[in-house]
Protein backbone atom coordinates (compact mmCIF):
# COMPACT_ATOMS: atom_id res chain seq x y z
CA UNK A 1 0.00 0.00 0.00
CA UNK A 2 2.38 2.67 1.18
CA UNK A 3 3.92 1.60 -2.57
CA UNK A 4 0.92 2.56 -4.20
CA UNK A 5 0.75 5.58 -2.31
CA UNK A 6 3.51 7.09 -2.19
CA UNK A 7 5.75 4.89 -4.93
CA UNK A 8 8.03 7.53 -6.43
CA UNK A 9 8.57 9.70 -3.02
CA UNK A 10 9.77 5.87 -1.90
CA UNK A 11 11.41 4.66 -4.40
CA UNK A 12 13.84 8.17 -4.69
CA UNK A 13 14.17 8.01 -0.66
CA UNK A 14 15.83 4.29 -1.08
CA UNK A 15 17.97 5.84 -3.76
CA UNK A 16 18.98 8.22 -1.80
CA UNK A 17 19.65 5.73 1.36
CA UNK A 18 21.51 3.59 -1.27
CA UNK A 19 23.50 6.58 -2.17
CA UNK A 20 24.61 7.62 1.37
CA UNK A 21 25.42 3.86 2.52
CA UNK A 22 28.04 3.73 -0.46
CA UNK A 23 29.22 6.99 0.38
CA UNK A 24 29.69 6.10 4.05
CA UNK A 25 31.70 2.40 2.73
CA UNK A 26 33.92 5.22 2.02
CA UNK A 27 34.50 7.14 5.13
CA UNK A 28 32.79 10.33 4.09
CA UNK A 29 31.91 11.70 7.34
CA UNK A 30 29.15 13.90 5.57
CA UNK A 31 27.17 10.85 4.56
CA UNK A 32 26.89 9.73 7.80
CA UNK A 33 25.67 13.19 9.15
CA UNK A 34 23.01 12.59 6.42
CA UNK A 35 21.96 9.49 7.69
CA UNK A 36 21.42 10.58 11.15
CA UNK A 37 19.25 13.39 10.03
CA UNK A 38 17.07 11.40 8.09
CA UNK A 39 16.51 8.28 10.49
CA UNK A 40 17.95 9.35 13.95
CA UNK A 41 14.46 10.15 14.95
CA UNK A 42 12.67 7.65 13.41
CA UNK A 43 15.03 4.80 15.55
CA UNK A 44 14.26 6.19 18.75
CA UNK A 45 10.35 6.88 18.43
CA UNK A 46 10.13 2.82 17.25
CA UNK A 47 13.01 1.63 20.19
CA UNK A 48 10.36 3.30 22.44
CA UNK A 49 8.23 0.15 21.62
CA UNK A 50 10.69 -2.37 23.34
CA UNK A 51 12.10 -0.18 26.50
CA UNK A 52 11.04 1.74 29.26
CA UNK A 53 12.62 5.42 28.67
CA UNK A 54 13.44 7.66 26.47
CA UNK A 55 17.19 7.55 27.32
CA UNK A 56 17.21 3.93 26.85
CA UNK A 57 15.70 4.36 23.61
CA UNK A 58 18.28 7.39 22.99
CA UNK A 59 21.45 5.01 23.77
CA UNK A 60 20.01 1.89 21.90
CA UNK A 61 19.09 4.64 18.89
CA UNK A 62 23.05 5.63 19.21
CA UNK A 63 24.52 1.71 19.58
CA UNK A 64 22.72 1.06 16.31
CA UNK A 65 24.59 3.48 14.50
CA UNK A 66 28.00 1.93 15.57
CA UNK A 67 26.50 -1.36 14.31
CA UNK A 68 25.33 -0.39 10.96
CA UNK A 69 29.33 0.98 10.72
CA UNK A 70 30.63 -2.10 12.15
CA UNK A 71 27.69 -4.05 10.03
CA UNK A 72 29.04 -1.92 6.57
CA UNK A 73 31.49 -4.45 5.29
CA UNK A 74 28.65 -7.32 5.44
CA UNK A 75 25.68 -5.56 4.52
CA UNK A 76 24.79 -7.33 0.56
CA UNK A 77 21.88 -5.26 0.11
CA UNK A 78 19.24 -7.77 -0.08
CA UNK A 79 16.81 -5.42 2.21
CA UNK A 80 16.83 -1.69 1.74
CA UNK A 81 19.49 -0.24 3.92
CA UNK A 82 16.52 1.74 6.26
CA UNK A 83 15.17 -1.92 7.05
CA UNK A 84 18.82 -3.09 7.40
CA UNK A 85 19.41 -0.22 10.19
CA UNK A 86 15.90 -0.56 11.82
CA UNK A 87 16.42 -4.25 11.97
CA UNK A 88 19.47 -3.96 13.75
CA UNK A 89 17.75 -1.24 15.98
CA UNK A 90 15.02 -4.07 17.01
CA UNK A 91 17.42 -6.49 17.57
CA UNK A 92 19.73 -4.26 20.32
CA UNK A 93 16.06 -2.90 21.31
CA UNK A 94 14.84 -6.18 22.28
CA UNK A 95 17.97 -7.60 23.85
CA UNK A 96 17.87 -4.27 25.88
CA UNK A 97 14.23 -4.87 26.71
CA UNK A 98 14.92 -8.55 28.36
CA UNK A 99 17.67 -6.93 30.63
CA UNK A 100 15.74 -4.82 31.47
CA UNK A 101 13.67 -7.63 33.16
CA UNK A 102 10.34 -5.87 33.97
CA UNK A 103 8.62 -7.56 36.81
CA UNK A 104 5.10 -7.40 34.67
CA UNK A 105 4.81 -9.43 31.20
CA UNK A 106 4.30 -6.38 28.45
CA UNK A 107 3.77 -5.71 25.19
CA UNK A 108 3.49 -2.40 23.25
CA UNK A 109 2.29 -4.07 20.41
CA UNK A 110 -0.98 -6.02 22.77
CA UNK A 111 -4.44 -4.59 21.22
CA UNK A 112 -6.09 -4.04 23.92
CA UNK A 113 -8.83 -1.05 24.75
CA UNK A 114 -9.95 1.15 22.23
CA UNK A 115 -12.75 -0.46 20.00
CA UNK A 116 -13.85 2.52 18.29
CA UNK A 117 -11.25 4.58 15.69
CA UNK A 118 -14.31 7.49 15.53
CA UNK A 119 -16.46 8.47 18.36
CA UNK A 120 -19.63 6.78 18.14
CA UNK A 121 -21.72 9.71 18.91
CA UNK A 122 -20.78 10.76 15.26
CA UNK A 123 -23.13 7.51 14.14
CA UNK A 124 -27.25 6.97 14.07
CA UNK A 125 -28.74 4.35 15.45
CA UNK A 126 -28.55 2.31 12.43
CA UNK A 127 -24.90 3.28 12.62
CA UNK A 128 -24.78 6.08 9.56
CA UNK A 129 -22.94 9.42 9.87
CA UNK A 130 -25.09 11.67 11.84
CA UNK A 131 -21.94 14.14 11.86
CA UNK A 132 -20.33 13.19 8.98
CA UNK A 133 -16.54 14.02 8.62
CA UNK A 134 -15.44 17.66 7.55
CA UNK A 135 -14.50 18.94 4.45
CA UNK A 136 -10.42 19.68 4.28
CA UNK A 137 -9.60 23.07 3.63
CA UNK A 138 -6.73 21.22 1.62
CA UNK A 139 -6.30 18.01 0.49
CA UNK A 140 -2.53 18.21 -0.97
CA UNK A 141 -0.59 16.76 1.65
CA UNK A 142 2.09 19.57 -0.07
CA UNK A 143 -0.01 22.30 1.25
CA UNK A 144 -0.93 20.68 4.48
CA UNK A 145 2.51 20.79 5.67
CA UNK A 146 2.62 24.67 5.32
CA UNK A 147 0.01 25.00 7.67
CA UNK A 148 1.66 25.56 11.23
CA UNK A 149 -0.91 24.44 13.41
CA UNK A 150 -2.08 21.30 11.24
CA UNK A 151 1.33 20.29 11.34
CA UNK A 152 1.73 20.68 15.01
CA UNK A 153 -1.23 18.58 15.68
CA UNK A 154 -0.14 15.83 13.25
CA UNK A 155 3.45 15.75 15.59
CA UNK A 156 2.04 15.87 18.76
CA UNK A 157 -0.69 13.04 17.64
CA UNK A 158 2.36 10.78 16.66
CA UNK A 159 4.65 11.59 19.66
CA UNK A 160 1.65 10.48 22.03
CA UNK A 161 0.54 7.67 20.14
CA UNK A 162 0.73 4.24 22.58
CA UNK A 163 4.35 3.16 21.59
CA UNK A 164 3.16 -0.03 19.56
CA UNK A 165 1.04 1.86 17.11
CA UNK A 166 3.95 4.76 16.71
CA UNK A 167 6.29 2.07 16.20
CA UNK A 168 4.13 0.68 13.29
CA UNK A 169 3.19 4.11 11.57
CA UNK A 170 6.89 5.32 11.70
CA UNK A 171 7.74 2.92 9.81
CA UNK A 172 5.40 2.25 7.54
CA UNK A 173 3.84 5.55 6.41
CA UNK A 174 7.17 8.19 7.82
CA UNK A 175 9.96 5.84 6.55
CA UNK A 176 8.15 3.85 3.92
CA UNK A 177 8.55 0.51 4.72
CA UNK A 178 5.86 -2.30 3.49
CA UNK A 179 3.90 -4.12 5.68
CA UNK A 180 6.03 -7.28 5.45
CA UNK A 181 9.27 -5.36 6.43
CA UNK A 182 7.42 -3.47 9.15
CA UNK A 183 5.99 -7.41 10.92
CA UNK A 184 9.86 -8.18 9.84
CA UNK A 185 11.19 -5.68 11.95
CA UNK A 186 9.07 -5.77 14.61
CA UNK A 187 8.57 -9.93 15.37
CA UNK A 188 4.63 -8.71 15.40
CA UNK A 189 2.11 -10.70 13.18
CA UNK A 190 0.18 -9.32 10.19
CA UNK A 191 -2.94 -8.90 11.72
CA UNK A 192 -1.41 -6.89 14.78
CA UNK A 193 0.44 -4.66 12.43
CA UNK A 194 -2.79 -4.37 10.39
CA UNK A 195 -4.79 -3.08 13.66
CA UNK A 196 -2.09 -0.81 14.96
CA UNK A 197 -1.44 1.01 11.94
CA UNK A 198 -5.30 1.50 11.53
CA UNK A 199 -5.91 2.94 14.64
CA UNK A 200 -2.51 4.93 14.59
CA UNK A 201 -3.85 6.43 11.04
CA UNK A 202 -7.24 6.98 11.94
CA UNK A 203 -6.01 9.19 14.88
CA UNK A 204 -3.98 11.29 12.57
CA UNK A 205 -7.13 11.68 9.81
CA UNK A 206 -9.07 12.93 12.92
CA UNK A 207 -6.16 15.24 14.01
CA UNK A 208 -6.20 16.66 10.61
CA UNK A 209 -9.99 17.12 10.55
CA UNK A 210 -9.99 19.04 13.88
CA UNK A 211 -7.26 21.76 12.35
CA UNK A 212 -8.53 21.61 8.49
CA UNK A 213 -11.98 20.43 9.11
CA UNK A 214 -14.53 22.85 7.54
CA UNK A 215 -16.49 24.32 10.74
CA UNK B 1 -25.23 -3.05 3.77
CA UNK B 2 -22.55 -2.23 5.80
CA UNK B 3 -22.86 0.47 7.89
CA UNK B 4 -20.95 3.93 7.87
CA UNK B 5 -19.24 2.74 11.46
CA UNK B 6 -18.24 -0.32 9.99
CA UNK B 7 -16.56 1.29 6.66
CA UNK B 8 -14.27 3.78 9.39
CA UNK B 9 -13.49 -0.09 11.25
CA UNK B 10 -12.75 -2.00 7.54
CA UNK B 11 -10.92 0.76 5.35
CA UNK B 12 -7.40 -0.05 6.12
CA UNK B 13 -8.15 -3.76 5.59
CA UNK B 14 -9.37 -2.28 2.37
CA UNK B 15 -6.36 -0.03 1.60
CA UNK B 16 -4.23 -2.71 2.66
CA UNK B 17 -6.31 -5.30 0.19
CA UNK B 18 -6.67 -7.68 2.84
CA UNK B 19 -10.49 -7.66 2.71
CA UNK B 20 -12.24 -10.81 1.17
CA UNK B 21 -13.56 -10.50 -2.38
CA UNK B 22 -17.61 -10.31 -1.09
CA UNK B 23 -16.64 -7.91 2.28
CA UNK B 24 -14.13 -5.94 -0.58
CA UNK B 25 -17.41 -5.61 -3.17
CA UNK B 26 -20.11 -4.73 -0.41
CA UNK B 27 -17.19 -1.91 0.74
CA UNK B 28 -16.64 -0.74 -2.87
CA UNK B 29 -20.53 -0.41 -2.83
CA UNK B 30 -21.19 1.62 0.06
CA UNK B 31 -18.16 4.09 -1.38
CA UNK B 32 -20.00 4.64 -4.26
CA UNK B 33 -23.15 5.70 -2.31
CA UNK B 34 -22.32 7.29 0.66
CA UNK B 35 -20.00 10.47 -0.08
CA UNK B 36 -19.52 10.84 3.57
CA UNK B 37 -17.74 7.70 3.66
CA UNK B 38 -16.15 8.62 0.05
CA UNK B 39 -14.90 11.40 2.08
CA UNK B 40 -13.45 9.76 4.92
CA UNK B 41 -11.78 7.53 2.99
CA UNK B 42 -9.87 10.19 0.88
CA UNK B 43 -9.38 11.92 4.39
CA UNK B 44 -7.20 8.90 5.08
CA UNK B 45 -5.33 8.61 1.90
CA UNK B 46 -4.39 12.39 2.83
CA UNK B 47 -3.55 11.26 5.94
CA UNK B 48 -0.89 8.92 5.11
CA UNK B 49 0.84 10.99 2.51
CA UNK B 50 0.38 13.85 4.87
CA UNK B 51 2.57 11.29 7.73
CA UNK B 52 5.25 10.44 4.86
CA UNK B 53 6.02 14.12 3.64
CA UNK B 54 6.63 15.14 7.22
CA UNK B 55 10.21 16.94 7.30
CA UNK B 56 12.34 14.56 9.27
CA UNK B 57 13.11 16.13 13.00
CA UNK B 58 16.94 16.29 12.99
CA UNK B 59 18.82 14.98 16.19
CA UNK B 60 19.62 17.21 18.98
CA UNK B 61 23.54 18.79 18.62
CA UNK B 62 25.01 17.43 20.93
CA UNK B 63 23.99 13.64 19.53
CA UNK B 64 24.71 14.33 16.76
CA UNK B 65 28.37 15.91 17.82
CA UNK B 66 28.48 12.49 20.08
CA UNK B 67 27.62 10.33 17.10
CA UNK B 68 30.19 12.13 14.77
CA UNK B 69 32.79 11.64 17.71
CA UNK B 70 32.40 8.15 17.76
CA UNK B 71 32.59 8.10 13.99
CA UNK B 72 35.87 9.36 13.95
CA UNK B 73 37.25 7.14 16.31
CA UNK B 74 35.52 3.99 14.68
CA UNK B 75 37.12 5.19 10.68
CA UNK B 76 40.69 5.84 12.47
Amino acid sequence: MSRLVQGDDERAREQADDELLARLRCGDERAFSDLIARHHAALVRVAMAFVSDRATAEEVAQDTWMGVLRGLVSFEGRSSVKTWIFRILTNRAKTRGVREARSIPFSAFAEEGEAHVVDPSRFDASRMWSAPPRKFSDEDPEKILVRREAVARVEEVLATLPAGQRAVITLRDVEGLDADEVCNVLGISETNQRVLLHRARSRIRQALEDTLGAR
Amino acid sequence: MLTCEQITELVTDYLERRLPLGKRIRFQLHIGMCRHCRRYLRQMRVAIRTVGKLPPEPPPDDVKRELLERFKSWKA
